[in-house]
Parts: structure tokens; sequence; C-alpha cells
């Protein structure tokens, strides 16, 4: 590749100078170093005031909603807890049956079993009927949108932002309003949920009945059939698998949501049992709760999953007999009863007995313990190189940062020189090897590393993020990141904004390089491809929540916490799209290659790496909004980020404040995944993909 | 504009359906170029002109022609020709920019919306090249879809659609789901669906063009077999030019949204309009084409003892009874088995020479 001096480079090279300058500057003047008090602009109290009066107003009707929605709620809980253990665990098994076949009842059974032996079947079958409520709203409200939006454009031009926004905003933002308007209570998890879980079902409708195929709707409409006929026996039907699709997500999205939400309490559900054990630094007990959950989200995930995608089972010839067809039900039926009799007579099918209970927590805490003192040095040892020679300077700088007690020595002269020495000379071999891009990237992180992300005044950042939108995403995204930043800044978030760019960035970067180098490795391997991709599905599958267990109880809390509980979630989609861009380039061009005498490396690096691209800037993407995703969550560890001010703002039940760092986020999302997809998007044309 | 060669037009009955000056725009404003609806405008082709250089997409230009009841006619035309355009428009799955298709003497393009289903559901059957099966049902249930819609009873329904499945020969797939059926399977399936409301025009939308060219071959005759049952009123859709040969009673040929000639599959051959036509018709083996009542004379002398074949031979099947009869054979119309003339072997020659020069005079005529 040959390195170009063109019109950009000398742009950046400005930029950076400017960086400097701006650096250098704000060592004298206030206002450069950091964002003017007085041009703040009180947007919380505002937001407070507002909330006040919504709620003086129209109080009661929330809390009547509150009210009339309890009904519903305590209905469904008394009903699963009534319920005999083994009809549930029979019903359950049989819809895994009709969704997968025997696999999955095996894992059905085998994690039911689990939560009765481990006595947690109470909290679960609670955080099921917040579940079991919120999914089939969410998929009613969902469907409508998304019927409404499919006929019509502009309602659609409204809502996909709106569902967007509802859908960065981080959840425990949602959280503070919903507790303002509609009390304590478990209504605030179902709704919560039902927010967070109907943009998937409406995506998901809107793009199934586009999908249909013209011709289908030509025959339908030749067929002779009415407008509603069109919809209910044409285009409906044809849609079906990915309004299925739709359900499955919302069903996913709900039971996140719904063990997000336990942390405000007041249920006695799975999500509380682990978050309050977590609290008392019980890990075992948590432990073992947080499996409770990561196995009901399989159990969900594949049961929905299997039902939305499941062919016709009947390849035979003959028609399905009426018994072949409804056999299911008449299991089930028979099931009931048998089962239900069965538990009448004997006690212990009906209530799970505790003397069956074994919840081996006790030893777990014995072992993690042991681990924890047995390993400790070596623990120690990754936490504090990751922090004093990553994490330290990337935040406030290699210059505040280095001194005897972190690095060994004194900051010094000659070591800035060495250092500006050593960044040009891998400048220079940057933009010999590699490209002049290659030589910016290495001089703008050379940069960052010695000043600290916190110490670039407001100034240059801005102008950065501005002219990076004009560079990948035009003047519109060049206006769009404008507004969002000046949102940042007149409602006093930059600093902490910039904190969460910290931790984000390098979460990303850690995700990025780490799960890049795992999907390369896997695209060459099929069996490290096959370890690798249950891992990645258990991960991607599980709550949020469930993360932060095992990274907790290793590390305690604190920031490197909360940086590795970021990059265990990021590192998947950074894995998987990276194996398949790999996988999936067109044969002929590898054949072509080999053919030409390409060895694996420069097969590796000069073809498939370059192809692969744009499938593998839509990970970055990915890894991004995962990363992002699990930052709000990652504050409950311990960071001083936006996802902090969130927290925050919920304990306190500051509505101003909470949403403003939710909404902050938010920004902060989007203008990354505009950019890293106008990114994408610049390299497709390049390569002609489309 | 068109030229319509046809010297004895078809006259197996009245007109079942006809289009008249149907213009189909796309674009942003295709109504401005049409003061009235009719579609009959002085210069068609510099309003098409003037149509294009605005940015528009002129898909039909002006197009005219009769369907007669019990007839096939064939529009055949390259791709994006305009002839999906054109009969989509005659059932109004497009809706035509300006003209009239009058069906049994109304104007469709007049009808109400509900008028317009009643219609889609008594009257017309449409087959799709894509076949446009619905994925989710059964064969037995794709069949009966259209008279599910109408509120037929389930038992009414599934005799009829058990009619229409023996006349395609689908009988012991009833109940498979359109995925595991072939591709030639599948477009029987969409014949049978658009049968089985007993219409009386036919629409086929290159039926037969995403299939192998084998299955092609014998999907095209089960279809003249299913027509000589049903006598339908066709418009038959197609790019191969071989296949509107084989089928056709007529054909129009179609070039960017314009009909260049109407005729009959002969008369095309014989007497191409232009040299869009010619290209087409330079390359088919005529003496299949031609046949015996084409070339027929008046007899010179008695014809008695004479071997006699059907006016609707082709030259090829011909040449082999000519060589075997000095003085001839004697032509018999097909329909009432009169004399129409006879051929000798020295007519036949002079046909054939005739014939390679005619084609070839044509064809250099117009290019000039
Ligand atoms: N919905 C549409 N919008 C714009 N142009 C169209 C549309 N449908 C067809 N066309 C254009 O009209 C012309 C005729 O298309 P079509 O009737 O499908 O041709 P054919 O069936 O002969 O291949 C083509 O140039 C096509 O691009
Ligand atoms: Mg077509």
């Amino acid at each position: 590749m040959s390195a170009r001096m063109d019109r950009t480079f000398w742009i950046w090279l400005g930029l950076i100078l400017y960086i400097l300058a701006c650096v250098f500057l704000s060592r004298d003047i206030d206002w450069l170093k950091s964002y003017p008090e007085a041009l703040v602009l009180p947007v919380a109290p505002v937001m407070n005031n507002g909330m006040v009066a919504l709620v003086d107003s129209f109080g009661s009707v929330f809390r009547a909603i509150s009210w009339a929605m309890t009904w519903p709620f305590t209905w469904i809980q008394q009903l699963f807890h009534w319920l005999p253990w083994p009809v549930t665990m029979a019903l359950v098994a049989i819809v895994a049956h009709a969704a997968q076949g025997y696999r999955l009842v095996i894992f059905a059974l085998i994690s039911m079993s689990y939560m009765l032996i481990t006595g947690y079947w109470y909290q679960s079958m609670n955080s099921l009927t917040l579940v079991a409520i919120s999914v089939p709203l969410a998929i009613l409200v969902g469907f409508g949108f998304g019927v409404w939006g499919f006929y019509s454009k502009r309602a659609e031009r409204v809502m996909m932002p709106t569902l967007d926004l509802l859908q960065t905003v981080p959840a425990f933002a949602y959280l503070i309003p919903i507790l303002l308007l509609f009390g304590f209570g478990p209504v605030v998890g179902v709704i919560a949920s039902l927010l967070f879980s109907f943009p998937p079902m409406v995506r998901n409708t809107v793009l199934g009945l586009r999908g249909v195929s013209a011709v289908v709707i030509e025959s339908g409409l030749m067929s002779g059939a009415t407008r509603a006929q069109l919809f209910w026996q044409v285009r409906l039907p044809s849609a079906q698998r990915q309004i299925l699709l739709g359900v499955n997500q919302a069903t996913m999205a709900s039971l996140s949501m719904v063990i997000v939400a336990s942390i405000i309490g007041g249920t006695d559900d799975i999500g509380w049992e682990v978050l309050s054990t977590m609290r008392k630094a019980l890990f075992g007990e948590s432990l073992l709760a947080g499996i409770v959950i990561a196995l009901i989200a399989m159990l969900m995930d594949r049961i929905t999953w299997g039902l939305a995608i499941r062919e016709s089972e009947y390849n035979n010839e003959e028609p399905p007999t009426w018994r072949q067809r409804h056999r299911h039900w008449i299991v089930a039926g028979v099931a009931f009863v048998a089962l239900f009799s069965l538990s009448a007579i004997v006690p212990a099918l009906h209530k799970y007995p505790e003397a069956w209970q074994y919840n081996p927590a006790q030893y777990l805490n014995d072992a993690i313990n042991y681990i924890i003192i047995n390993y400790r040095e070596v623990i120690e040892t990754i936490k504090t190189v990751s922090f004093f020679y990553l994490m330290l300077p990337t935040r406030i700088g290699l210059e505040q940062t280095v001194s005897p007690y972190t690095w060994g020595f004194e900051m010094t002269a000659a070591f800035t020189f060495g250092y500006v020495a050593l960044f040009i000379g891998l400048m220079g071999a940057a933009f010999h090897y590699i490209s002049s891009r290659a030589a910016i990237a290495v001089a703008l992180f050379g940069t960052i590393y010695y000043f600290g992300l916190t110490n670039i005044p407001w100034l240059a950042m801005t102008v950065v993020f501005i002219f990076l939108g004009w560079r990948l995403g035009g003047w519109k995204l060049a206006l769009g990141t404008s507004l969002g930043l000046a949102f940042l800044l007149l409602t006093g978030s930059w600093e902490v904004a910039v904190l969460s760019l910290y931790m984000c960035g390098l979460a990303v970067i850690v995700s990025f390089v780490l799960g890049g180098a795992i999907g390369i490795w896997a695209a060459h391997n099929d069996r490290v491809s096959a370890i690798v991709r249950p891992i990645n599905d258990t991960l991607q599958t599980m709550p949020l929540f469930v993360l932060l267990i095992p990274v907790v109880m290793l590390f305690k809390i604190g920031e490197f916490t909360a940086l590795i509980a970021i990059v265990a979630y990021a590192i998947v989609p950074a894995v998987r799209y990276v194996e398949h861009g790999l996988r999936d380039l067109p044969e002929d061009v590898i054949e072509a290659a080999t053919a030409m005498g390409c060895t694996g490396r420069q097969l590796l690096f000069q073809v498939k790496l370059p192809l692969a691209l744009p499938i593998i800037m839509l990970g970055l993407n990915q890894t991004i909004m995962y990363a992002i995703a699990m930052l709000v969550i990652a504050a409950l560890v311990g960071t001083n980020d936006l996802g902090q001010q969130v927290y925050i703002g919920l304990g306190d039940g500051d509505f101003g404040v909470g949403m403003i760092a939710g909404f902050g986020m938010a920004i902060i999302a989007m203008i990354a995944d505009r950019m890293t997809q106008g990114w994408s998007k610049g390299k497709r044309q390049e390569l002609g993909i489309s | 504009m068109i030229q319509e060669t046809s010297s004895n037009e078809f006259d197996k009955g009245d007109v079942k359906l006809s289009c008249r000056d149907v213009w189909k725009v796309y674009g942003a404003t295709p109504d401005k170029y049409f003061t009235n609806r009719s579609g009959r405008v002085d210069d068609p082709v510099g309003l098409a002109e003037q149509i294009r250089s605005d940015g528009h997409i002129v898909a039909a230009c002006d197009v005219s022609f009769d369907v007669h009841v019990g007839e096939i006619f064939v529009i055949m035309g390259l791709s994006g020709s305009g002839k999906s355009t054109v009969v989509r428009s005659l059932s109004r799955l497009v809706e035509p920019t300006a003209g009239e298709v009058i069906l049994d003497d109304r104007n469709l393009l007049e009808a109400s919306k509900k008028e317009l289903i009643d219609i889609r559901r008594h009257k017309m059957g449409m087959v799709f090249q894509s076949f446009g099966l619905l994925p989710h049902l059964t064969v037995m249930e794709n069949i009966a879809f259209p008279l599910k819609l109408q509120g037929v009873s389930l038992k009414e329904r599934q005799e009829k659609a058990q009619q229409v499945i023996e006349l395609v020969g689908l009988e012991g797939r009833e109940s498979s789901h359109p995925s595991q059926l072939s591709g030639g399977q599948q477009q029987r399936v969409g014949i049978a669906r658009s049968l089985a409301v007993e219409p009386e025009l036919w629409f086929l939308d290159e039926p037969f063009s995403a299939l192998d060219p084998l299955i092609r071959r014998q999907m095209q005759d089960e279809f003249l077999r299913i027509q000589q049952m049903l006598h339908k009123s066709i418009v038959f859709i197609t790019h191969d030019f071989m296949e509107a040969l084989r089928i056709a009673d007529r054909m129009a040929i179609m070039r960017d949204g314009v009909i260049v000639q109407i005729g009959t599959p002969d008369e095309l051959v014989l007497h191409p309009a232009d040299s869009y036509v010619a290209e087409f018709t330079s390359d088919v083996p005529w003496i299949r084409v031609l046949t015996a009542a084409d070339i027929a004379e008046q007899p010179s002398g008695p014809v008695g003892g004479l071997p006699s074949v059907d006016g609707d031979t082709t030259l090829e099947d011909l040449l082999s009874v000519v060589c075997g009869s000095d003085d001839g054979v004697v032509i018999k119309s097909p329909a009432n088995g009169d004399t129409i003339g006879v051929v000798t072997q020295k007519g036949l020659i002079e046909a054939l020479a005739k014939g390679v020069e005619a084609q070839h005079v044509d064809a250099s005529a117009s290019k000039l």
C-alpha cells in the first residue's frame, strides 16, 4: 500500500497541532480548560419542575393505571405459584418440544430442575410473571405500531427515530419517570419492560410486511382479495416468520429489562436475588441465582426462536392426521390432568419440599475465597498493570501518571523527549508500511496517551468530532454531531460524558483487538469456531446484569472491574463479525490470490481483511453499541461517568439529572452509530458492494 | 404506426377484450401529459419522446389490440419492453395512465374497487413468472385460495380444486407445501390456481421463463392441451420468440413500450414490419412455420387419386409426402375437409426458394 499525503492528511495534521495548542493554552486560560459554568443552562431543574407539574395534574391517572395493572399481575402471579411444579415443568417441556424437539426438552428439564433444587423456583416465577404480562402487551402494541408504520410512510418517519431513542436511552433512565409517575410496585417493571421490548416488535413487523414479495401480493389481488383479506390472508402469513422473530427479540428485551428493573426492589424476584446478594458480597448465592437468569434467558430464546423458524414438519407425502397436527395439545392436556391429579394426592408434587433442596452457595463461597486468596498476587498484578499503564494514562495522561510510585521513576524532560521521538518514529513507520490514515491514528493516540482524554479541552474535542462527522457522513452528520455535543455542553454533562467516552472507547479498543484476534483465529480453525460460538451465544442472550457477578467476584468493585465487564459483553460482536466477514468471502477471489502465490499471511492481510472490511466495520459498530449498553450496567460496580449519573438520578428520584445523563448516553451512542455506519458505507462503495 | 399485416382477421369469434390506446407513464407527474383519459393522441411517438425527455418512463405507449373469444394472443418482446406493464394494465394491477380496457362492452378502467374485485374473482385468472404461491398454504389450499376469498364452502372448493389439480396433473401432491415442489410443479399449482374460478380471461406473464428448457417444452404442450379443452381467451407474455410461434394464434411484438407489429406467426415470419422484428424472424427455421395452406395453388388438372394432407401441415412435414407423389398433393381444410388446392414438387421448391428470398429481401429492405 502506498501512503499519499493528500489533503485529508494535512487537515488531520493541522487538527492535531490545534489540539496541542489548545492543551498548552488551556493551562493558563480557564474557560478553555473546562466549559464555563456560566454557559450551562439549568435544564435539570426545569425538567424536574415539569415532572412535578405532570405528577400533580395527572398523577391520579397514572396511579389508576398502576392500580388497574396490579390485578392481572396478581392473578398471573398466583396462577404461577398455584400450578404444581410438575405441571409447569411438563407444559414448558411440551412447548420446548414443539419448538425444537427433544434436545431442548432435556435442556428445559435440567434448567427447571436446577431452579427447584437450588430453591429459586419462587423468585423465578415472580420474574416470569412480569415477563408474561409485558410480552403480550409489547407484542400487541408493537404489532399495532408496526402495521401503522407499514401503511403510513409518514408515521414510519416519526416512529423509527423515536424507537432508536427508546432503545438507546439506557434502561435505568426509563425507570425514573416511571417510578415518579406510577409509584413503586411491580407495575414499574411491567411498564419499563413494555417500553423497552415493543420497539423490536415494531421493526420486525414493518420489515416483515415490507418483505412480502410483489408477486405474492399480485397473486392475492388477482385471486380477488379485498384490502382486509389481502392483509390477513396474504401479507400477514407471508411475513409471519419475521414477525415471530420480533416476538423472540421482544421477549429477550423484556426479560433483560425485568431483571434490570428489579434494582428498584419491591418484588422478590430473581434479579433482586442477584443484586441483593451481590451487594452483601455473597458471591456464591449471587452466582447461583445468576445462573438461573442465564438459564431462563437461554430457554426463552431457544423456545421463541424455534417457534419462529420452525418448518412444516410434515415432509412426507401423506397429509398429517388430526392426531398428528394436534399431538402437542393432546399431550399437554393429558399431562396436565394426570400430573395435576397426582399432585393433589402427593403433597411433594404440589409444592417442592424444602428437604429436597440443595444450595451449594457455601461451598462456592469457599471456593471463591480460596481462589481470591491464593491468586491474589496474579489478580492484583493484572489490576495494577492495566490500571497504571492503560487506564490511568488514557484518562489523565502520562504526564500526571508517571511517578516513582506508579511507573518507578519521575517524569523528566528526557522521558518526554524520548516519548515524542518514539511516536514520531512510529508515525513514520505507519506512514511507510500502512497508510497515511494509520499515521494519523498513531499521532492521535500518542497525543491522548500523553495528555489524557480528560485534559483535552472541550473546544479541541468538539472540533475533532464535528470534523469526523463531516468526513464520515457529510454535513448532515456534522450538524447532528454539533447539536449532540451542544446538548452535552449546555446541560453541563461534558465532563462526565468525557469519562463515558473514555470508558467506552477503551473497552471498545480492547474488545475489538482481542475479539478481532479471536475472530481471525476462529475463521481459520473450525475447532476454535465450534468452541467460541456457544460461548458467544450464551454471552449474548444473558441479561447484562449476570455478567457483573464473576467479574466483581474476582476484582472487587472499581473502574477496572467495570472495564472487564464491558469487554466481556462487547467482545461478542467483534468476534462474530470478524469471523463471519472472513468466512463469507467470494471463493473465486481467494482462489485467484492463492493461485498468484499468496502466503497465508499475505492472503489474510492483503486480500481477506480488506475485502471483509465492511462487515468488520459493522462489527465495530455493534461492539460500540454493546459497550454503551453495558456501560450503564457497569455503573453499578463503580464508574464516574454518565452511567453513574443515571444511577444517581434513579437513587435520588431526580428525574432531570437521570434523564439528561440518559439522553447524553443516547447521544453518544447515536453519533458513534452514524459515524461507523457512514464509514462502513463509504468502504462498501469503494469495494463496489451494495 | 402499428402495422396490422393480418389479411384474414382472426375469425374464431367475437372480441372478448379490447385494449385501446393504453399508456403507462412512471414518474413524478404522469397525468399532466393527458388532457383526456381516452389516451387517443395525434402523435403518440412524439408525445412519448417528450415525456421521456422530461425524465419520466414510458412503459406502455399507445398500446392497442383485441383478444378474441378462445384466442391465444401472445405479446413478445425483450425484457423491459413493457410486456408486464401491459398485461397488468388489463387487470389494473397496474393502473394505466390513460386509455381504455373494454371487457364485454364495459370500460374496466372506470370500474369501482368493488366491481374490480368482483371481475377479478369471476372473470380473470393470472399466472406469474415467479409463481407467487403462498408459502404457508398447501398445494390444495393454494389452489382453493381464490375460492376461499369468495366465501365458497370448504367442501365445494375442495371439489373444484380437485378438478383443476387433475387437469394439471398434480394428483397426490395436494398436501405438499410449495417449497417441497420443483419449479415445474410449482407453476402447475400457479396454473391450477388461476383456473380454479373458471375465468373467461386467462393472463400468463412469462409463465415458463423460470423453467429449464426441457420442462418448458413439456409445459407448453400441456398448456396447449388444456387450452384445447377449455377455450379461454388468453393473453400470454413471453420473451422467447420460438415459444410465441408455437403457442400463438396471433401475436404482438413490443419494443420500448410500443407494439411494433401484430399478426399471425406466419405473417410475422414472412413479412416482418421492420428490422427489429426481422432480427427475431431471421433465425426462425421457417419451413417449420409456413403451412401447406400458405403455398397451395389452384389445381391444373384432375386431382383424383392424389394423396391429401391437412392445410396446417408445416412445409417440413410436407416435404416427404410431396417427394413420394410426382403429380402433387391435395391440400384439405383442417376444419371441414374441403379441398383448398394442390402443392406440386415444383411449387414446393419454388415456394422454398421464394420464401427464403422474400425473408431476406424484407429484412434488408427494412434495414435501409
Ligand atoms: N414501478 C415502476 N416504476 C418505474 N418504472 C417501472 C416500474 N415498473 C416497470 N417500470 C419500467 O417500465 C419498463 C417496462 O417494464 P416491464 O413492463 O416490467 O417490462 P417487461 O415485462 O417487458 O420486462 C421498464 O423500463 C421498467 O424499468
Ligand atoms: Mg416482465
